[in-house]
């Protein structure tokens, strides 16, 4: 029930804009059935769970032998010993990995939170829910999958943050010493996790797409711009950092309203910048996570501005180098700073430009955009004068201090040999130094491991100079959830595997050769006809890259969910439009009752929509719990390198045939199907490796012949660019000659004859026996 | 620099750490004595300059005179058959960890459990945690790493040589299987 009451006379007062909402959410005109699992709880689809586990077998690589999360610690759990608390590796193991998921799902859940209850604030109970208009029926596809309901406004999202906020509660009571023992169900756990965080990413972003004006499902969202050198140096220039837009909002409304917005600059860094570009074209993004050092230590930034996640913790440290005054915005990160919510704005202002405070913790973004705006105007033309990085001289005469010691290059996550470039730059030649930049993820700990103080990332910043200044590229700002119209025209190609796939490219910047892969990737996949989806950190790498033509990927494929697309969904938050696509196809395409019905749906995209996320430079706890949610869906995750750092993999088992059977659900008869997908969550170790193997996670059961030859034509052929040969695993994805791609029939044929292989028939495939039609058939 | 240090510094382990092979003929001696050997190579074997060659020159004849399965992870299948060497499998390094892992497995060639997992050429973190996952996970296969530098989580490993070390301990690993 929902009442508001515009006043109210009672005995204590006068009440204004009395608001309330009772119970759940009323569910007119909604004929859907409610399905078997609303409001699922810690261990409602823990048997979904299994049946995945059992195929995707963890294989745990602890990153410590060692557990100290309490006084009975040390414990010392090399091979099969147990701690004090009775608890083996792989239970340790998979705690950890479940402490790192709800950690990401609490992060985006109490993002959420905040939205919304921003929202509820300004615009009340009834502002509806709107990400498409007429486009996107189909409005909150996770929520209505998992929570069962049809959200209608803004403050029909308060149900679902409580259900949420008791979820993650729950799943982080289970990580305490003496709880849950064992890692398969801390595993289910995991699934949950990732499940709670995508609600709480969709929960996000449609209250931000609602009452923002941001890009509603559309394809041809502003081409924004993106990169140190897109700048203007000359006006003042403001950074915002983080992951929350309300700050972003507020400062670029209060420049609005006093007609500044041409006089300053707006830059942004992470997904705070993709979120203001969604609000305002003309703001900025300097670039992903790892710019965060190297930006503010170019001195352009005038002001910085902190929101939430990912934000350095030196952030204050650098600044204060750079003489650059911080505003925090979060009671989530108050950076040690002294809180100034309650002084009026010129005081803090005054304070910020005569150098007396370097910063300020300001709880009200209005009163911190003010600040920020008129703190800017003043102290930038004071600080135009001010250099920073060094000059060449100042870099040889910096290298030339070096010992050789080698100590950077061992802190270095990227192995990267500084002290060679050191030894040519004290020569005067700077290239070693300048070809380092695009491989360094700006993590500084280099210069925390100089003995001589050598400033190593701002002297390669400085060697990359004239680089840095051409970083001018195009990014299409977010565009939110994709269209239903586009769901019905394509979720027949994917399901038939006709389409050869949809990759997404997610998640963080800590990558082992740069950013410029994942363009690479983003651009052959995209040449190849996938549909090439991206978010985060990784939509702006994808943009980082300029043909001879000049032309940056974004300009080059369109931005539609079709074949040959590439499209920027937003930012972290927007990563449930990916995973809500998927079910959109089970739901529109498929006419599949999605309400409450998650483990039929999770079976249906796992069996038959060809969708694979790659996390090429996965860092955070957030990326973890984003491909948590999607391995509960059933769609694969690749990430780089690092990614093993997240201490355990998903694999299947190729060569176990008894792994890898269906039953068909038109008889209930078990099917063998092939490895298809083989593994659900693993590490490449090079861009060539991920490219073949994302070819290859996008075949699933239910692909037709020509489907499957689609598929196959693609892995084969970037197996013999990249790996010199064809595959040794051809007879295990290959069901009947039909199968075949024409144009490698004899190769193929050749090989299925040497490995005895014999044709096998293509079920309606499901893992859950609910599904079979004909139940007598089941065994 | 401690030659047995991790090469990342902050990677260590923990109680159990590899023993270092101080001379070759160690290295010959656990490779002999191994029943079912298997060399992995990875990607940036074909990238390290090792004196006049690449590592995986060094591999290749190591593979070939001891008779040893190889795998390749990554792309490096392609530089192992321009060097005439056919890898038994083509496999991600975590994927071959977790076969190895797995007491039933048959091996790469279908021989049988693979006793020993010698490893080169890897990204430095990526090797740790691969390791770290047999170490814990797979009691019946040792590992021994052939890379210039100290990896804790192996059951050998050389220690952080300098390249001409390296090429000399490389060359008598190699030349000691030739006897
Ligand atoms: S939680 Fe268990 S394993 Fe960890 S330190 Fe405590 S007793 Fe040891
Ligand atoms: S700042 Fe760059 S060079 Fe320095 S340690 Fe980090 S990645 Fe390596
Ligand atoms: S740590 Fe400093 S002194 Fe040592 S090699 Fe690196 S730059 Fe040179």
């Amino acid at each position: 029930m929902h009442f508001a009451i515009k006043e109210l006379n009672t005995s204590l007062g006068k009440i204004r804009d009395l608001d309330i909402s009772i119970g759940r959410i009323e569910e007119e005109g909604w004929t859907d059935p409610v399905g078997p699992t609303p409001f699922p709880s810690l261990a409602s689809l823990r048997n979904w769970d299994l049946t995945l586990l059992q195929r995707y077998r963890p294989f745990y690589m602890p990153f410590c032998d060692l557990c100290c999360l309490c006084t009975y610690g040390k414990c010392d759990l090399t091979g099969d010993k147990r701690g004090a608390c009775g608890i083996d590796m792989p239970a340790q193991q998979s705690r950890m990995v479940l402490l790192a998921s709800s950690i990401g799902a609490a992060t985006h859940l109490s993002h959420a939170r905040e939205l919304v209850d921003r929202i509820l604030e300004r615009n009340g109970h009834q502002k509806p829910i709107d990400v498409g208009g007429h486009n996107v029926e189909v409005e909150a596809p996770i929520i209505r999958l998992v929570c069962g309901i049809r959200p209608r406004t803004i403050g029909d999202l308060e149900e679902v943050l409580e259900y949420l906020e008791t979820e993650v509660t729950q799943l982080l009571a289970a990580t305490h010493t003496g709880m849950e023992a064992n890692n398969l169900d801390f595993e289910s756990k995991v699934l949950h996790a990732g499940m709670i965080d995508q609600v709480a990413m969709e929960v996000a972003d449609i209250a931000q797409v609602s009452a923002f004006g941001f890009p509603r499902a559309d394809p041809e969202a502003p081409l924004v711009q993106l990169g140190m050198g897109t700048v203007d140096q000359k006006k003042p220039v403001i950074l915002v950092v983080g992951h929350n837009v309300l700050p972003s909002i507020d400062i670029i409304d209060y420049l609005e309203h006093n007609g500044l917005s041409s006089d300053v600059e707006v830059t942004g860094i992470c997904c705070t910048a993709t979120d203001m570009t969604r609000y305002s074209p003309s703001a900025k993004i300097i670039g992903p996570i790892s710019w965060q050092l190297r930006y503010l230590r170019s001195g352009i930034p005038d002001v910085v501005v902190m929101d939430e996640q990912c934000i350095r913790a030196d952030t204050l440290l650098e600044a204060q180098k750079m003489r650059t005054p911080v505003i925090a915005t979060s009671p989530k990160n108050c950076a040690g700073l002294p809180d100034r919510s309650g002084d009026g704005a010129e005081e803090i202002v005054a304070d910020l430009v005569a150098g007396k405070a370097s910063g300020a913790l300001i709880l009200d973004s209005v009163k911190a955009a003010q600040v920020a705006v008129q703190t800017v105007l003043e102290v930038a033309p004071e600080r135009s004068h001010f250099k920073v990085l060094p000059s060449t001289d100042m870099i040889t005469e910096k290298a030339g201090e070096c010992t050789q010691c080698k100590l950077c290059r061992r802190s270095c996550p990227n192995d990267l040999a500084i002290p060679d470039a050191m030894k040519a730059a004290a020569k005067g030649k700077f290239s070693l130094l300048n070809e380092m930049y695009d491989e360094c993820v700006g993590c500084g700990r280099c210069e925390h491991a100089c003995p001589q103080g050598i400033p190593i990332h701002s002297v390669i910043c400085a060697a990359a100079q004239k680089q840095i200044k051409e970083e001018t590229f195009t990014v299409r700002a977010g565009r939110g959830a994709i269209q239903d119209v586009e769901i019905r025209q394509v979720g027949g190609p994917i399901v038939l595997g006709e389409i050869p796939g949809v990759v997404a490219f997610v998640g963080c910047a800590n990558y082992p050769k740069g950013g410029r892969e994942v363009a690479e990737m983003c651009m052959e996949f995209a040449h190849r006809r996938y549909i090439v989806v991206t978010s985060g950190c990784a939509a702006m790498s994808a943009a980082m890259y300029r043909d001879d033509e000049g032309h940056t990927p974004y300009e080059m494929y369109p931005g539609s969910f079709e074949a040959g697309g590439l499209l920027n969904v937003g930012s972290c938050v927007s990563n449930a439009h990916i995973a809500g696509a998927a079910v959109k196809i089970a739901s529109i395409f498929a006419r599949r009752n999605l309400r409450a019905n998650y483990e039929e749906i999770a079976d249906y995209v796992y069996n038959r929509v060809g969708a694979v996320g790659v996390a090429w430079g996965a860092m955070s706890q957030k990326a973890a719990a984003i491909a948590s949610g999607f391995w509960r869906l059933g769609i694969p995750v690749v990430v780089g390198p690092h990614g093993s750092k997240y201490r355990r993999m998903l694999l299947g088992r190729a060569d176990k045939k008894e792994d890898w059977s269906v039953f068909d659900a038109r008889s209930g008869e078990r099917v063998y199907v092939g490895p298809v997908p083989e593994h659900l969550f693993v590490a490449a170790e090079t861009k060539e490796e991920a490219a073949v193997m994302v070819a290859k996670l996008c075949m699933r059961p239910n692909d037709t012949s020509k489907g499957r030859a689609i598929k196959l034509n693609h892995y084969i052929d970037l197996h013999k660019r990249y790996m010199g040969t064809l595959p040794s695993d051809i007879p295990l994805l290959v069901r009947t000659v039909a199968d075949i791609p024409l144009t490698m029939k004899s190769d193929v044929l050749n090989i299925l004859r040497e490995s005895g292989w014999s044709e096998h028939s293509i079920p309606d495939p499901t893992l859950l026996s609910s599904q079979i039609r004909e139940k007598k058939g089941v065994r | 620099m401690g030659s047995t240090d991790p090469w990342m510094i902050a990677e260590v382990a923990g109680p159990r750490r590899a023993s270092v092979i101080t001379k070759a003929e160690v290295a010959d001696a656990i490779i002999r004595r191994a029943r079912h050997p298997l060399l992995i190579v990875g990607s940036l074997s074909a990238e390290i300059e090792v004196d006049d060659r690449k590592l995986i020159d060094y591999l290749v004849l190591l593979a070939q005179k001891g008779g040893i399965p190889v795998v390749a992870t990554a792309q490096v299948g392609k530089d192992l058959l321009e060097r005439d060497l056919t890898p038994d499998r083509q496999m991600a390094a975590v994927d071959i960890a977790q076969r190895l892992a797995d007491p039933l497995w048959k091996g790469v060639d279908g021989k049988g459990p693979h006793d020993l997992a010698m490893f080169a050429g890897l990204p430095y973190y990526l090797t740790q945690t691969v390791l770290s996952g047999l170490k814990h996970f797979a009691p019946a296969v040792k590992t021994m790493t052939l890379d210039n530098v100290y990896h804790p989580q192996a059951s050998w490993s050389l220690s952080n040589l300098s390249l001409r070390d390296w090429v000399t301990t490389l060359r008598s690993i190699i030349e000691n299987l030739e006897e």
